[in-house]
């Protein structure tokens, strides 16, 4: 066993790119239920974002481009959900769970012609002076784009739920739709914007891995990576920074195992890549004992549908 | 009780009807596949896909085949395959290895129809036979040119699951590697899936940031060899080899050479013994003399000699005068295998579960 092999800056600065289409489906996710919605199809939104961003950014030559185009395969995917659950008062759990069946369906229909293509690369960003330091400057600057953008997502996400009206209101119809409808808050307008921002945060994450993480487009690519995105949701506890940090705490231990494994630590490999999904389970056990919800801070009308007549 | 007495009635006066169609002369054969994948993989499911395809290529009119792709492994299967069957599919192959007891269990209740199951080991009626092939061959060619290519001594292998084939695939690699590079180390990555692109692109990342410069795959994706394209552009030097499908794409570099399954040759000679009324059960296990296991295009980055060696071992293995796996070789704690000259035998190799001498690493539980 070698460990001095594993050079602790490239490493970290794998974590975070390991870490970023996690981060930016999760955040989605949460404003999501934090606005009293659930839905499961992030998988499907994330695939079809994926070959959306790929296709276009293939077409043009433009990552940036690519990456637009994502964010809008994803949020109009999540409207089909929107307009089912929230005016057709459909089951949320099950029009989840066909939203990723069709997106995963879809995006194979779409990707069709793009098997075995290079997408074109995305620039690194430098941030002078942040660059000159001589552990973080490597780790911080110098990543790409979107590393950024997902930070400052979750930073302007806090800032909004916590600090503006507009939070105030998206938390409070997903808290308590009847009274924010008593008060004149339109309640389904607020969860389809809520919807179609979750669906755009997907497709962002989405489109991260077939242009970036990968990079390439496959059938089934996401492999997962929705279903992480849920339980980071929960393991978080519907606040941003939490969301952040299990992100990275997944994205670590998966990007440290294979460093430790690749250097010839002998650890027990199947133990630290369940590692995340135990503590997760573990919280949803803590939350679903009652008492302890309060504090876990989970939406009161999580999953409830709504409608103005009840 | 009337309901199933029902169905068995049915599915007797289909059996019936198929067999008088075929007896008549007059009707094709209709040769059914389920896959577990998607067909577009670029990998396992798309050569399986080939072979179906090279079948109708090779009969014409006399055939007619079918397939369902994205079969999950379980429950699920037995459904799809009892369906393909009640269609008058004459010959199913059920291409993962989780469909091993749905296979057999709709076999009992088919009896005239004939079923084929990959990389499995029960044939509990007569009409289920088995088929896979020795991937190890190929990894003893890769192998070698592995442990020419390599600067660093170091070469990656990015493992799925701690299974007996892939285990003979990273002994037969490492045994031919160190053959012409003794100093050379054998880096394991368990990634403990059989497709995850993101996954296996991280592996591929973490050997070469540790000075990795050959990569192996037991993982169907691509993404490998994206990851050794992206940090041959970022100035590294990453040779990589094509699994289960040619994966040219990626020639001449970081893709040097790959090993193809070809399921083609089988395929064919079993479909045909359906039609000539000949087939029987067995338990078919081809390797390079048959033609399921092949070698791509070598590409011009391995040198000339190298790959003239490479073309002789691939030569002795298809005439059968060298196995990949003969004597002396010991087991990793250094007791005695295969004495000087003695070649593994099947059995022994289908329960592979120690690595050999040299490899430093452990197999996880």
């Amino acid at each position: 066993m070698d460990l001095s092999a594993i050079n602790p800056t490239l490493l970290v600065a794998a974590l975070m790119v390991a870490s970023t289409p996690i981060i930016l489906a999760a955040i989605g996710e949460m404003v999501v239920e934090k606005a009293g919605v659930l839905n499961l199809g992030v998988e499907g939104m994330m695939i079809v974002g994926a070959i959306c961003g790929f296709a276009i950014a293939v077409e043009t030559g433009s990552p940036f481009w690519g990456f637009a185009a994502a964010a809008l395969g994803g949020a109009v995917l999540s409207l089909l959900f929107g307009v089912l659950t929230q005016y057709f008062l459909s089951n949320q759990v099950a029009t989840g769970l066909g939203l990723t069946l069709f997106g995963l369906g879809l995006s194979a229909l779409m990707g069709q012609g793009y098997v075995g293509i290079r997408p074109p690369e995305m620039g690194k960003i430098e941030v002078p002076v942040l660059s000159d330091l001589p552990f973080f400057g490597p780790v911080l600057s110098n990543q790409d784009a979107m590393v950024y953008v997902a930070l400052l997502l979750v930073m302007a996400t806090w800032v909004v739920l916590r600090f503006t009206r507009a939070g105030l209101v998206l938390r409070a119809v997903g808290e308590n739709h009847d009274a924010a409808h008593a008060l004149g808050y339109k309640v389904v307008r607020v969860r389809m914007m809520a919807i179609f921002f979750g669906g755009a945060c997907a497709g962002l994450g989405g489109a991260y891995l077939s242009l970036i993480r990968v990079p390439q487009w496959t059938e089934g690519m996401t492999a997962g990576a929705g279903w992480i995105a849920l339980a980071i949701v929960v393991f978080g506890a519907w606040r941003p920074f939490r969301v952040l940090l299990g992100a990275y705490l997944f994205g670590g231990v998966t990007v440290l195992q294979l460093n430790l494994q690749a250097a010839g630590a002998n650890i027990p490999v199947e133990y630290l890549s369940m590692s995340p999904y135990l503590i997760t389970i573990a919280v949803l056990v803590i939350m679903s004992s009652g008492k302890a919800k309060a504090a876990l801070n989970a939406p009161a009308c999580l999953g409830r549908q709504f409608h103005a007549s009840s | 009780m009337k309901r199933r007495s029902l169905l068995a009635a049915g599915v007797a006066a289909l059996a019936l009807a198929t067999g008088g169609a075929m007896a008549d002369g007059h009707e094709k054969v209709k040769a059914g596949f389920i896959y577990v994948g998607p067909i577009g993989d670029g990998g396992w499911n798309y050569q399986h896909d080939q072979g179906r395809l090279a079948v109708e290529a090779h009969f014409g009119d006399k055939v007619e085949t079918i397939y369902q792709e994205s079969v999950p492994e379980g429950a699920d299967a037995e459904r799809a395959i009892t369906q393909m069957a009640l269609q008058g599919a004459d010959i199913i192959f059920t291409t993962s290895f989780g469909y091993m007891d749905p296979t057999n269990a709709v076999a009992a209740k088919f009896p005239d129809v004939k079923f084929e199951h990959a990389t499995g080991y029960k044939r509990e009626h007569p009409n289920v036979a088995t088929y896979d092939a020795r991937f190890y061959e190929g990894r003893a060619v890769i192998g070698h040119i592995a442990g020419h290519m390599t600067e660093t001594n170091k070469i990656g292998y990015i493992a799925s699951f701690p299974i007996p084939e892939v285990i003979q695939g990273i002994n037969s690699a490492y045994l031919h590697a160190a053959k012409v590079n003794p100093d050379v180390e054998m880096v394991v990555t368990w990634v403990y899936t059989w497709f995850d692109p993101a996954k296996e692109a991280d592996a591929a990342r973490a050997m070469i940031s540790q000075g990795v410069d050959v990569i192996m795959q037991h993982t169907d994706s691509t993404a490998p060899q994206a990851a050794a394209q992206e940090a041959i552009a970022a100035g590294e030097r990453v040779f990589t080899f094509g699994q289960a499908s040619d994966m040219s794409a990626f020639a001449p570099k970081p893709r040097i050479a790959s090993i193809i399954d070809d399921w083609s040759p089988y395929y064919i000679k079993r479909v045909g013994q359906v039609i000539d009324g000949t087939w029987e059960q067995s338990a078919s296990w081809g390797g390079m003399p048959e033609g399921e296991v092949v070698i791509g295009e070598i590409t011009d980055e391995v040198p000339a000699e190298v790959k003239a060696e490479a073309e002789a071992m691939i030569a002795a293995i298809t005439d059968g005068s060298y196995h990949p796996f003969t004597g002396p070789i010991n087991k990793q704690d250094g007791t005695p295998w295969l004495a000087e000259g003695e070649v593994a035998e099947d059995g022994e190799l289908l329960g592979m579960s120690f690595y050999v001498e040299g490899i430093t690493s452990e197999i996880p539980n």
